[in-house]
């Protein structure tokens, strides 16, 4: 209706205000998109141009150099199948850990419901902090281990509640109420019934954690300390911003100036290697967590 | 978390509470049973460290451990408050987080209102797609690029001044740029995702309000001001206390990446400081009193903005 109002009578104040927003919408899109056009360009650039400046928009004097230099360094395909299966395992715990919560929370009926509710959401008030959570990681046992990863983070509470109203709102009690008069237990209601159902729920969930698990840098860097168990972005820290590249010691200043340029070219690469998943991924996805973050919003 | 208090029922007379969740439990054991992992996850992981943060009165020693190292009572808040690092952490942490929440809260909701006003289906697809996705890069990878953006040999950037006869400046060297660079960047990375909710709350607004509106002659603008801001007014005061409970509790994730010798002046903030000192140098105990004495004052700040804002407004978070 508002679209056919708008189609009949359109004022020129209006015709001037939708002009305006579009040239300024246009301008948001150049300003979030060219820094990574540039990349992308200077990545498939010869390093002496980029080094020069001269590339500004498409790639100059094509090269795949710079990807050479990624995949031929041992690190980084190495740190990738780590972030992969990393992100595999972690989500998948937190999937099962964030349903087995947020469901017999989303149960109204539940005896404790409300001291349950207020032991979980009374940590997204307070928290132990750095210190003590690394203590207790060591003292666990769980230094240098995947498990350092996952454990600590394996129920998010937001993600509980947000799961928790999408259960409230989309499994009505009677359901239960009817399936439990035919015999049925919890846990079967929650295999049977419950699990088939959540889909959405589970695909927003996905979504939450494992581009958490894929980007995550701070505990990967403080936990581990092997550097075979690196993921991928810890060698993207040492390389991208320590400037820690391993390469063999350079010979003569010609073979410097080039080492330079490849490695200034490498770092190009490496970002466009390590954000092209989740980019990629993500259009796909978009309309999961829109979702998500309306069910999010919501206050249960 | 009111609606939660208020769906429990009463007890019935004849039976005490601990009777019936006793029956309760015992009919439902199933539920109660799947609860627990999960529950014994955020029993250790989340409550064990606030047993851990004891150390903060005492002085850790690895003989001693948590339980057996001394007692030092406040000592180590004292000496936080008293150093000379102590104003301008407060500053710093503060001036991060005033500017953010100055430059970056007012963004997403004018490009919600905006992309909500684009009459075009498939150019507001397009500028959803092309402006939330800066938030799926990480935090390490979206630092190199304004490193190397910045950069003053080769970043772009500094080409571009250069192509106009500037001097080429070192931007992250120079504590003056530091806020600036973290913050605009922020915006870059998180005014299209932090938009989705604002348009979330337009899309529920009532349409008839518009045709009303259109019918008596309202321009857009006129429209934008007296319904859509209205309208998404609760959802603007909600994302306005949560801002307001995190002033003092700014991330260390990217500063850290940022940080360097150079512009440690703007840059040191409360995080970062706990960080150094307590994984670089070992100084658990001071370290995890001054990440107390942070996350205090966050809780207390978050607790008194809500509170305000529930009198004011009949809008809180709980």
């Amino acid at each position: 209706m508002k679209k056919n109002l708008n189609a009949i009578r359109l004022s020129s104040g209006d015709r001037i205000f939708n002009i305006i927003n579009l040239t300024l919408l246009s301008i948001i899109m150049v300003i979030v998109l060219y820094p990574l056009i540039y990349i992308l360009s200077a990545s498939f650039s010869n390093s002496n141009a980029v080094m020069a400046g001269r590339v500004w928009l498409f790639p100059v004097e094509p090269t795949l150099a710079g990807y050479e230099a990624v995949f031929k360094n041992p690190q980084i395909p190495r740190s990738f199948v780590n972030t992969i299966y990393l992100t595999v395992a972690g989500t998948m715990v937190n999937i099962a850990f964030t349903i087995m919560l947020a469901y017999p929370l989303s149960r109204k009926t539940l005896f404790g419901r409300g001291v349950i509710t207020g032991f979980i959401t009374f940590t997204m008030l307070f928290s132990g902090g750095l210190i003590p959570s690394f203590l207790l990681i060591k003292g666990m046992g769980l230094y240098n281990t995947y498990w350092a990863l996952i454990l600590p983070g394996a129920v998010s509470v937001y993600n509980v509640i947000v799961a928790r109203t999408f259960f409230q709102s989309n499994i009505p009690d009677d359901l239960y109420e009817a399936a439990s008069l035919d015999g049925c237990s919890d846990i079967y209601f929650m295999w049977k019934i419950v699990l088939p159902l959540s889909a959405p729920i589970i695909a927003v969930l996905t979504m939450f954690y494992a581009v958490g698990h894929w980007n995550s840098y701070f505990n990967a860097m403080i936990y581990l300390q092997d550097s075979k168990k690196f993921t991928l972005q810890v060698v993207l820290r040492n390389i991208l911003i320590a400037n820690q590249i391993d390469n063999e010691m350079m010979k003569d200043i010609d073979a410097m100036q080039k080492q330079e340029g490849l490695a200034q070219l490498l770092k190009y690469s490496l970002i466009v290697v390590a954000s092209v998943p989740m980019l990629v991924l993500y259009p796909f996805i978009q309309k999961h967590f829109v979702k998500g973050i309306m069910i999010g919003a919501l206050k249960g | 978390m009111s609606q939660i208090v208020k769906a429990q029922p009463k007890p019935i007379a004849s039976q005490s509470v601990f009777q019936r969740g006793l029956k309760e439990i015992k009919r439902h054991w199933q539920l109660y049973l799947i609860m627990l992992p999960p529950l014994l996850i955020i029993l250790v992981f989340h409550y064990g460290p606030m047993v851990g943060l004891q150390i903060a009165f005492k002085e850790f020693n690895v003989v001693g451990g948590i339980w057996n190292s001394p007692w030092v009572g406040l000592k180590h808040f004292k000496e936080f408050i008293t150093s000379y690092q102590f104003p301008r952490l407060i500053k710093n942490t503060l001036g991060i987080s005033l500017y953010s929440l100055i430059a970056g809260f007012p963004v997403p909701i004018l490009l919600a209102v905006m992309i909500n006003e684009c009459t075009n289906t498939k150019f507001k697809k397009a500028v959803q797609l092309i402006t939330y996705a800066p938030h799926f890069i990480s935090t390490v990878v979206m630092v190199s690029v304004v490193l190397m953006l910045m950069a003053p040999r080769a970043g772009m950037i500094n080409n571009i001044i250069a192509l106009f006869g500037g001097e080429r400046i070192d931007f992250i060297a120079k504590p003056e740029y530091f806020k600036s660079i973290y913050v605009w960047s922020g915006i870059w990375q998180s005014m299209g995702y932090n938009s989705i909710i604002y348009i979330a709350a337009l899309s529920g607004i009532d349409p008839s309000l518009y045709e009303a509106a259109t019918v008596d002659g309202a321009s857009k603008l006129q429209r934008i001001m007296n319904i859509d801001l209205p309208g998404i007014l609760p959802t603007i005061i909600i994302q306005l206390i949560m801002q307001c409970g995190r002033l003092m509790n700014v991330g260390h994730e990217k500063v850290l990446l940022m940080q360097n010798n150079l512009n440690m002046s703007s840059s040191d903030i409360i995080s970062t400081y706990v960080y150094r000192i307590g994984l670089e140098n070992a100084r658990y105990s001071f370290s995890a009193a001054v990440g107390m004495f942070n996350s205090v004052i966050n809780t207390f700040l978050l607790i008194l903005v809500n509170s305000i804002s529930r009198k004011v407004s009949e809008t809180s978070l709980w």
